[in-house]
């Protein structure tokens, strides 16, 4: 209620203030029209006589303040015209200083100082001097800094700067830096005497108005950079420790912060480079408030853009030693500013990293230096708790990653393993998937077992439980996803040379056995296949490796596979683990290790007896025996013969009678090879098919029994194939009367009264049909073979 | 023209981390109508991937496959094409053409589309045709040495199939392109 009083109230004030000097200004033009000096004075002093209110805020004051500037151009416009008014310029300034009240006469002073420039009877630098010492009259903040600013206005295009038609002898760039700087002080000075005291309400109001104003302060910074007459060395002995000692000394939170920013802003970068020293040097002797971190990151920011746009300057910052300078000034703000808060000094690490990164790239130690500097200052606290902090730790890790597109540069950063300690183990494991990302994104490859040991230690979050780990954080779907990422990762771990292949497989069985039996599963395999990978490489090399004291051996990784395989029993996972042996086997196979292959069978049919119970899984895990041993061919006669009496009897005992029978015609195959030296057993094939039939009939017979009505053909049917397959491949037990005795056979089944009609078997039948008649339609050998088959 | 992608034998993350750049990068949404996949996937991830291609995704289980719900195999008749699918490692022996031709006439397709032996083969036989896509990611095999990356991508129009198969052969993608014919609705 009371704000908008306030409001209203300064509404009318403005409003007054206008109708003032419009009234005014009425009779100045009338002053100025009549050539009349006199009352021209009277009025115009009348009219600034407004600008002495203390009632309007900045903003509104502006607004005043506009109005009157624009009346005095055309004041300023009859000064010039000495011939109106009959007065010389000199006159005029010591006519003016007669007005009443200080700040009207000081406008009449800087507006005719202005013409006396331009008339160049009084030196620049004398005219400015004089105006810059007697605007001192005005202390007041809001007034006497629009003074000042008008003053920065009027002079601007008349400062005594090398080049400009105002050019005095001497050291006249001296002087008009001096002028600038003077009133820039002066106004400094104005600026922070509004103080920020009273209730919070009226110190917002405050700080908001002190806001306002600032601009007026800092175009005196922008003035000076526009000064062609100021070179580096000026810049740098006179111009910033000038600036520095104002802004220091001010001891204002709001005016230092405004002015360091200003100040980086308005100077070329060139000259940051070149004065890095006393330009960081400022920034451990202001206040503790100030957010300094946001300028040095804005420094930083600036200079890499520099580095950037111009990389031939790049030798420059290694001159200057600005990564050491801005490293140190960083140390120190962070220690004087001792209550900084750590998010606090983390983000001005992010700073410096980026900087790093863009203008060092090359310079690996700097960045290792930067990550060291973080965990300095990590260390000896508890883990980090609050999250705005730990973002900011990702965005430093992340930052490595992110330039170096390989992750093996940024492996070799001896601290980043350390920054990630202090992470809690959420965003540990958080950023262990950024760097698996980062990874795979790239396409990155790990080609050392020593790099390899460096990943999975930062990795560690991933493969193992750590301490700080709450039970109730594991997510199932995140969980999975984890582990996921990490069976991807072991597949880039690679090396063309098999002794470093073997190291690096070696070293990630180290790490995923800590792993515990929720990972195993996830784990185990990629690094399986991984060593099966490299066994058939070294199978491909032919002869010893020379000169290797403990050589790569197909034997010596299937030692590890066994051992590696054997870990999933404590998850258990039997169904998995049996299939990799079977893997292993087949591989072992292809490497003529007859008793290694059947270590692996022996222990997949252990795990078979012993540990699969569920049918279904059974049925699969059967035929994947049956069907890696019937491509098996390194077994002598006794070995092949336990196995294949092993896989048939357990064909035979599945608990569903067609998966028996399913299972026995599939043991058929493991007598018949048909490569060149394959086994072919005709006899013991036909055992097997005809052991299945058997079955089939025994499960006719008891779906009769159990369901009044005999079961589909399709076993028949499938056994049927099995014989004409072997018929063509030219088995002498398999005779067409056999066949033919079969074909019958399922006629009958099908025509019988209780036959359930199926569909599908028809059609499997129907197809078989065909297929003897297309055989027996190629004619040749293949047809005279079908020709006794009657269909 | 019913476009079907062909696909199978991931075998992500078991023994490959992820599909080819240069298959993934062909491989866009909105421009296949069906896909069939042989098995051995193996996780969610590559499953939901598949359908994110298309919504039609038709899966059979191979023997490493994280889901155990996926069947053992399933027939989808699409245009005027029954097509048969099934990972194979129940057929023994692995890749025997007659064994598969058994499977064929069991099913009674046209196009059986079998994997688990990761090696691209299509061949025209008296039941009708056998695809394998062989395994898009070349993953490790114990049957074949040396799998390049592989998948099929089917063309049914009308009584006509063209089976484009595509390659990455020392990073580049090689096509090749096969026709087949039925002669009638009955089977080829």
């Amino acid at each position: 209620m009371m704000i908008s009083d306030a409001m209203e109230d300064e509404e009318k004030w403005l409003a007054e203030g206008i109708a003032g000097i419009q009234h005014n200004a009425f009779y100045m033009h009338r002053a100025l029209d009549a050539n009349n000096l006199r009352e021209a004075l009277k009025y115009s002093a009348q009219l600034l006589s407004e600008l002495r209110t203390s009632r309007l805020s900045p903003h509104k004051y502006y607004e005043l303040y506009m109005r009157a500037f624009d009346e005095l151009r055309k004041l300023e416009m009859f000064f010039k015209e000495e011939e109106r008014h009959g007065c010389s310029v000199m006159d005029l300034y010591e006519l003016v200083q007669h007005a009443g009240n200080i700040l009207p006469r000081l406008y009449l002073l800087c507006t005719v100082g202005s013409v006396y420039i331009k008339s160049k009877e009084a030196p620049a630098k004398d005219v400015l001097k004089d105006l810059v010492e007697m605007c001192r009259g005005v202390q007041h903040p809001i007034r006497g800094l629009f003074l000042r600013s008008y003053l920065a206005q009027i002079s601007r295009d008349k400062l005594p700067d090398i080049g400009s038609e105002y050019e005095g002898d001497g050291d006249t760039v001296m002087d008009a830096v001096e002028f600038v700087l003077q009133n820039f002080s002066e106004m400094n000075k104005l600026w922070v005497r509004m103080e920020l005291q009273g209730p919070a309400r009226v110190r917002d109001k405050m700080e908001k108005e002190r806001n306002e104003l600032r601009d007026l302060v800092g175009k005196n910074l922008h003035v000076l950079s526009q000064i062609e007459g100021i070179d580096l060395d000026l810049y740098k002995v006179t111009v910033l420790p000038r600036i520095l000692e104002q802004v220091v000394n001010c001891k204002d939170e709001l005016a230092q912060y405004y002015l360091m920013d200003c100040l980086i802003q308005v100077f070329p970068d060139e000259y940051h480079l070149q004065t890095l020293e006393t330009l960081l040097g400022a920034c451990p002797q202001l206040q503790p408030t100030v957010d300094i971190k946001t300028v040095l990151s804005q420094l930083m920011e600036r200079l890499s853009s520099y580095a950037a746009s111009s990389p031939e300057v790049l030798p420059e910052f290694l001159q200057v030693e600005a990564f050491a300078k801005l490293s140190t000034a960083i140390g120190k703000v962070i220690e004087t500013q001792g209550d900084m808060p750590i998010v606090g000094a983390i983000t001005l690490y992010v700073s410096l990293l980026t900087f790093t990164l863009r203008v060092h790239p090359d310079r690996l130690d700097y960045v290792d230096q930067v990550l060291g500097s973080c965990v300095k200052k990590l260390s000896n606290r508890p883990k980090l708790e609050d999250s705005r902090a730990t973002k900011q730790v990702v965005a430093l890790l992340s930052a490595p990653l992110e330039k170096y597109s390989d992750i093996v540069t940024s492996l070799t950063l001896s601290n980043y393993p350390r920054v990630m300690d202090h992470l809690d183990s959420g965003t540990n494991k958080i950023m262990a998937m950024v760097i698996i990302q980062s990874i795979m994104t790239n396409q990155a490859c790990v080609s050392s077992a020593d790099k390899v040991e460096v990943l999975f230690e930062l990795i560690k979050g991933l493969i193992k439980d750590l301490e700080g780990d709450s039970e109730d954080e594991l997510d199932e779907e995140d969980f999975n996803e984890e582990q996921n990422s990490v069976a991807r990762v072991i597949h880039v771990l690679y090396n063309d040379d098999p002794e470093e292949m073997l190291k690096i497989i070696c070293t990630v069985r180290k790490h995923i056995m800590t792993g515990g039996p929720k990972r195993l599963p996830f784990t185990v395999p990629p690094l399986v296949f991984s060593a099966l990978k490299l066994i058939r490489r070294l199978q491909n090399q032919d002869g010893d490796v020379a000169g290797e004291e403990d050589p790569a051996t197909p034997k010596k990784i299937f030692q590890l596979l066994n051992q590696m395989i054997e870990a999933l029993s404590y998850v258990p996972a039997p169904e998995l683990a049996l299939r990799l042996y079977l893997q292993c086997a087949e591989a072992a196979n292809d490497c003529d290790l007859e008793p290694v292959a059947y270590e692996f069978f022996t222990q997949a049919f252990v795990l078979y007896e012993e540990e699969i119970a569920d049918s279904k899984a059974q049925v699969t895990a059967i035929h994947l025996i049956i069907g890696t041993l019937q491509r098996t061919n390194v077994f002598g006669v006794e070995n092949r013969d336990t196995l294949t009496h092993k896989a048939t009897g357990y064909s035979a005992k599945l608990l569903k009678k067609p998966d028996q029978c399913r299972a026995v015609y599939a043991c058929s195959h493991l007598f018949w090879v048909d490569d060149q030296d394959g086994i072919k057993d005709g006899e013991r094939v036909l055992l097997c098919l005809k052991r299945a039939l058997r079955i089939a009939n025994a499960a006719q017979q008891m779906a009769n029994v159990a369901r009044g009505s005999s079961g589909p053909v399709t076993l028949f049917v499938e056994i049927l194939n099995k014989y004409l397959y072997y018929f063509e491949k030219g088995n002498p037990q398999i005779t067409s009367a056999a066949i033919q005795g079969l074909i019958e056979l399922i006629k009958t089944e099908m025509q019988s009264d209780t036959a359930t009609p199926d569909r599908i078997s028809d059609a499997f039948f129907d197809c078989t049909l065909r297929y003897i008649q297309f055989q027996k339609q190629k004619g040749g050998s293949m047809g005279e073979k079908f020709d006794t088959i009657k269909v | 023209m019913v476009l079907v992608l062909a696909i199978g034998d991931l075998h992500i993350p078991h023994r490959a981390p992820d599909l080819p750049a240069k298959f993934k990068s062909m491989l866009v949404p909105g421009k296949i109508q069906h896909i069939i996949c042989t098995g051995n996937l193996c996780i969610k991830e590559v499953h939901d991937y598949l359908k994110s291609l298309c919504p039609s995704l038709h899966v059979t289980r191979g023997e490493y496959d994280e889901d155990s719900r996926y069947p053992e195999t399933k027939t989808i008749t699409i245009g005027q094409f029954k097509l048969g699918l099934c990972h194979g490692h129940q057929v023994v022996p692995w890749g025997d053409l007659d064994s598969l031709a058994m499977l064929q006439r069991q099913l009674d397709v046209d196009i059986l589309v079998n994997g688990h032996t990761h090696q691209f083969k299509a061949y025209k036989h008296e039941a009708g045709v056998v695809i394998n896509p062989g395994s898009a990611t070349g993953a490790y095999s114990s049957v074949t040495y040396d799998v390049n990356p592989s998948f099929v991508l089917m063309d049914i129009d009308g009584l006509r199939v063209v089976v484009y198969v595509y390659e990455l052969i020392d990073g580049e993608v090689k096509v090749d392109k096969i026709d087949f014919k039925k002669t009638s609705t009955a089977t080829i």
